[in-house]
């Protein structure tokens, strides 16, 4: 099979399968999964980045995506002046003396003679920094989480519209990515795999527990939304007008009473779909955006030189390729997209929950869909990223049909058939893992394999 | 028909072929040295008799019996022994491990063929409990050659053991191989120092180009004008 | 003054030294399947932290068969009595992620990298069983005395102010580590198959050569990983409890030990164990009452005294990580620089 058939095919399934979803159980989750199916293509696009262009292992998505997340609390809450009241200054004044501090100690590295005395300087020099910042850090941090915690406790954002947090997000990824880079990169790829996985369980860690800056584990709910809400929807004259036009058909045969009954389900229904719909327009656009830039950098000669260093890193640092900045460039660009996939997915949810980041879910799922799909394929990386998200959000209700299909037979109550339903949610990564051992071993390049000799 | 007897060898590394039909034979108790320039393909015949390398023609046969489709691990079964060029010792062991792990394969005592060893190179007895890996070079190569002794081997080959060691080392690591030769051992090598290697050679062959030029004992060829001219430097 | 100090050595003793021996010695019976496995098939194993759960969660269903049958140990743990199966079933899920999995990569000659990606499908799927019999929530199959000394009996024992606790699973986890160490290095310095498997990882071409078989090598290699995952992740169960999501994050502390006590080098595995432990203790250790003893009133803390929160632990083992990779690669026993 060609490569345009496999990839016709393969769309052809997905559409199959969310068809079936929206026959089957509903539309309006067939719709939902199909947010998060653009979403997580976003993310594979990330991934495929770093590793189909440049073959970075990066297993830290997670933390790239939950930077993505906060940017969307720091950008579209409201401030909370009381906080910024309480320790705002504080907290200012805490960071600018961070900052003072690592400008200290870094002078100093500068200074001193390579002598045995410069590594013990140098420690007492961070530790007291260290020490003088929390000192000023603490009651600063303390004021804030004490000002309303059960409602606030943080700073609050900006209060912009939440629009912004998407490009936001993909900032501040990109910025945790260059400092991250300035360490990581150069490492051997297993080591700096197990790197960037440490990264985000740190990036994970700090936001869970620092309180002030996004409230932790207390969660920031309500956030806006860049597309209307079903209430207003469903009270807008023009869009209850719509809804009666499109189902006119429908409603003309009924009484006068059960047609305003039947046109008001119809209208709460449809509200609900229209959100979705919105929403699905933005990722789309997002998508397109990235896809289409992407591929661009991949054609251009810039993506030649990424490929040349992927396929041979030796030859291509002996051609005077400065590999470790390309490799810098490209994880900060494929970071900077994780970032804001994170920044829409929390968007989508309309809340940020840092326990909710886990990664099986965030960093080594994104992997599956990128290897299952094609690595270094752009499209291979989108279409694994639709399949897998079906697959993974799937595999429960059809592990349980199953379990429950070949079970049937035990009888109700029996032990064994209730322990197996209750754990059918964990067929999911019995599935994944499947699906990623028997595609890397019998289509090694994925469903869409990589185009080669371009 | 001698002890090994490697026929008309052609074959390379997958590209284009690096052995050309050459063939190659040594007896017990006999030095056959492999010389010629750079790139002729020594090391690489030297891979093919050890069944390192994929032949597309050509024969291998150890005592009479066709071993060209056996592993190098089956080879070093029947009896053959290699001491690579390089890597040749396991550095983070001592020498005593390392002279042990060339006696993996032997379910008897060892201790007999150790003791034969420390008398070949007695320094090693010195160094026993030391790591191989901080050893000199000349020292190094003794070790690799303990190694490969210690299975009690029939044919021992050796891939260029004097590169880069001083040429006292060489001449010490030349008269050992006379003395192991003695022991009824057939003694397989390829070497750079063309001279000083056919000077103990019984049989030498030169190869270009994956062919053999010129086979004769070493004497005759270090006296053949044709090869001082072009091989030694005059 | 002296009962000051002596109430400060207490205190560090209790909450520092006493659960860092044993969470060291966790760590170092981890990080010493991760190095063996990194020194012979030359790849960082992201499946350790699954296998360790695999593994006890066997020993935890077992335990929980033999109190059903009023099997113990008295004072020791029944898990200790579980050991020897969860043992086995966690080499054999080794073995058969080696048949099915590795072995392919291993024979097309894959790049290290592959392998890392074949053991993270490996990790889903241990992952995926682990949950599917035992579920994700915490176990706990602790039984047997709890404590060999506890503060309230130390306190009245010594006429301190202090106390010091000394759990049962502390003791049997350090002297567990012990033999089990011991034994290793026995193993790899003493015996044929010990020394053909350090051969093996200091040079596969010349052990091919000398005639040692890469199979068998191999297959001794993951049945001791395993084993050593399945003794470290029952023993860390007991001394805490079992939690299939807080095993695979004890991978970037046991990988952290592993690279600082250099990659390939068991000695340095145990090293960076303990370096990996202690630091996080100490690092997250809240100060302040051992500031009380050791200080004078007027310069006594206001706050905790804690040079970082808890729950950043994981920032520890991975400074530490980032620290030895930048400045010295090879770790503290020059392994193997890959």
């Amino acid at each position: 099979m060609t490569v345009s058939r496999r990839t016709l095919f393969a769309w052809l399934a997905i559409a199959a399968a969310l068809a079936v979803v929206g026959a089957g159980q509903s539309w309006s989750l067939a719709l939902s999964i199909a947010n998060l199916c653009l979403i997580s293509a976003v993310m594979a696009l990330s991934v495929n980045i770093q590793w189909g262009y440049a073959g970075l292992f990066n297993v830290g998505i997670m933390g790239f995506a939950a930077l993505g997340g906060l940017a969307t609390v720091l950008v579209s809450k409201p401030p909370v002046p009381d906080a910024w009241a309480a320790g705002g200054t504080g907290l200012l004044g805490a960071l600018l003396a961070a900052a003072a501090a690592v400008a200290l100690t870094a002078g100093l590295a500068r200074l001193l003679p390579r002598n045995r005395w410069r590594a013990p300087l140098l420690a007492v020099c961070l530790v007291a920094c260290y020490l003088a910042v929390r000192a000023l850090f603490d009651p600063a941090v303390d004021a804030i989480e004490a000002v309303e915690p059960a409602k606030t406790g943080y700073l609050g954002g900006l209060g912009l519209p939440i629009l912004f947090s998407w490009a936001v997000g993909g900032l501040f990824a990109a910025a945790a990515a260059w400092v991250i880079g300035r360490i990581a990169l150069g490492l051997r790829s297993d080591y700096f795999a197990i790197a960037t996985l440490g990264i985000a369980e740190i990036i994970i860690a700090v936001l869970k527990n620092e309180d002030w800056l996004a409230r932790g584990v207390k969660n920031v709910t309500g956030l806006g939304r860049p597309v209307p809400y079903e209430v207003d929807l469903q009270r807008d004259p023009d869009f209850i007008d719509r809804v009666a036009w499109l189902y006119g058909s429908t409603l003309e045969g009924l009484a006068d009473d059960a047609r305003v009954a039947a046109l008001r389900d119809l209208v709460v229904q449809s509200s609900g779909l229209f959100v979705k719909l919105c929403y699905a327009g933005l990722f789309v656009a997002v998508l397109a955006v990235i896809f289409w830039l992407s591929e661009r950098a991949l054609r251009s000669p810039w993506g030649r030189m990424m490929h040349a260093i992927r396929d041979n890193e030796t030859a291509a640092g002996a051609m005077g390729k400065d590999v470790t900045r390309l490799h810098r460039q490209v994880f900060i660009l494929g970071s900077a997209v994780a970032g804001i996939a994170g920044a829409m997915l929390v968007t989508l949810d309309g809340q940020f929950t840092p326990a909710s980041y886990v990664p099986l879910r965030f960093s080594f799922l994104v992997w599956v869909m990128v290897i299952i799909g094609g690595s270094g394929n752009n499209q291979g990386a989108v279409i694994g990223g639709f399949l897998i998200w079906l697959v993974w959000i799937e595999a429960e209700p059809v592990g349980l049909w199953l379990i429950d299909a070949l079970t049937a037979g035990l009888g109700e109550g029996h032990g064994l058939r209730e322990h197996l339903l209750e754990a059918a949610a964990h067929t999911r990564p019995l599935v994944m893992g499947l699906t990623l051992l028997v595609v890397m071993r019998f289509a090694p390049r994925g469903l869409v394999p990589e185009h080669r000799g371009r | 028909m001698s002890f090994l007897e490697a026929r008309n060898l052609t074959g390379g590394y997958g590209g284009a072929d690096i052995l050309n039909g050459c063939s190659i034979s040594v007896d017990r108790g006999e030095i056959a040295v492999i010389v010629g320039p750079n790139g002729a393909g020594k090391s690489t015949a030297m891979k093919a008799v050890f069944g390192m390398l994929q032949l597309r023609t050509g024969s291998v046969r150890l005592a009479g019996t066709d071993i060209t489709g056996l592993s190098p691990q089956d080879r070093v079964h029947r009896g053959m022994a290699f001491v690579p060029q390089t890597s040749n010792v396991f550095v983070t062991m001592t020498v005593q491990e390392n002279l042990e792990m060339g006696a993996f394969l032997r379910r008897d005592d060892i201790a007999g063929t150790m003791e034969r060893v420390f008398a070949l190179f007695p320094v090693l007895r010195d160094k026993r409990q030391q790591p191989a890996g901080e050893l000199s070079g000349g020292q190094r190569q003794q070790v690799a050659i303990g190694r490969a002794l210690m299975t009690e081997p029939v044919l021992l080959m050796l891939d260029e053991p004097t590169a880069g060691v001083s040429p006292m080392v060489m001449d010490d690591l030349f008269e050992r191989m006379i003395e192991i030769r003695r022991e009824g051992i057939a003694i397989l090598m390829a070497e750079q120092n063309a001279r000083q290697a056919l000077g103990i050679a019984d049989t030498g062959y030169v190869l270009v180009t994956g062919e053999n030029r010129y086979t004769d004992t070493g004497a005759a060829l270090l006296a053949d004008p044709d090869v001082r001219r072009a091989f030694l430097g005059g | 003054m002296l009962p000051d100090l002596l109430h400060a050595i207490v205190l560090l003793g209790n909450y520092v030294v006493v659960p860092g021996l044993a969470y060291a010695s966790q760590l170092a019976l981890g990080a010493l399947g991760i190095t063996l496995v990194f020194g012979i098939l030359r790849f960082a194993n992201l499946a350790h932290g699954d296998l360790m759960a695999f593994g006890t969660m066997v020993a935890v269903l077992v335990t929980w068969q033999f109190q059903a049958w009023g099997l113990g140990l008295g004072p020791l743990p029944t898990g200790l009595l579980a050991l020897p199966v969860a043992i086995l079933a966690a080499s054999a899920a080794a073995l058969a992620a080696d048949r099915l999995v590795f072995r392919y990569y291993r024979r097309v000659r894959s790049a290290p990298i592959v392998l890392v990606m074949a053991s993270v499908g490996v990790m889903f799927i241990l992952n995926g069983i682990v949950r599917f019999i035992i579920g994700p929530n915490d176990q706990s199959f602790s039984d047997g005395a709890r404590f060999i000394i506890k503060a309230r009996e130390f306190r009245q024992l010594t006429g301190l102010e202090e106390g010091l606790a000394i759990k049962t699973t502390q003791c049997l986890t350090v002297a567990v580590a012990v033999m089990v160490v011991a034994a290793l290095f026995w193993f790899l310095q003493r015996t044929r198959t010990g020394k053909s498997m350090r051969a093996y990882s200091d040079n596969e071409d010349l052990a091919l050569l000398s005639g040692i078989n890469p199979d068998r090598v191999v297959a001794i290699t993951w049945v001791i990983a395993a084993s050593l995952a399945a003794i470290a992740g029952t023993l860390y169960g007991l001394d805490k409890s079992f939690k299939p999501f807080t095993y695979f994050q004890l991978l970037l502390p046991m990988f952290a030990a592993a690279i600082v006590g250099g990659i390939g080098q068991p000695l340095g595995a145990i090293a960076g164990g303990f370096i990996v432990a202690f630091s996080e203790l100490t690092v997250t250790y809240a100060y302040k009452k051992f500031l009380h003893y050791m200080l004078p009133e007027a310069w006594e803390p206001a706050g905790l005294a804690q040079l970082l929160s808890t729950d950043y632990k994981f920032a520890v083992s991975f400074v530490i990580l980032v620290l030895v990779l930048l400045f010295r690669p090879t770790g503290l026993f020059r392994g193997r620089l890959l």
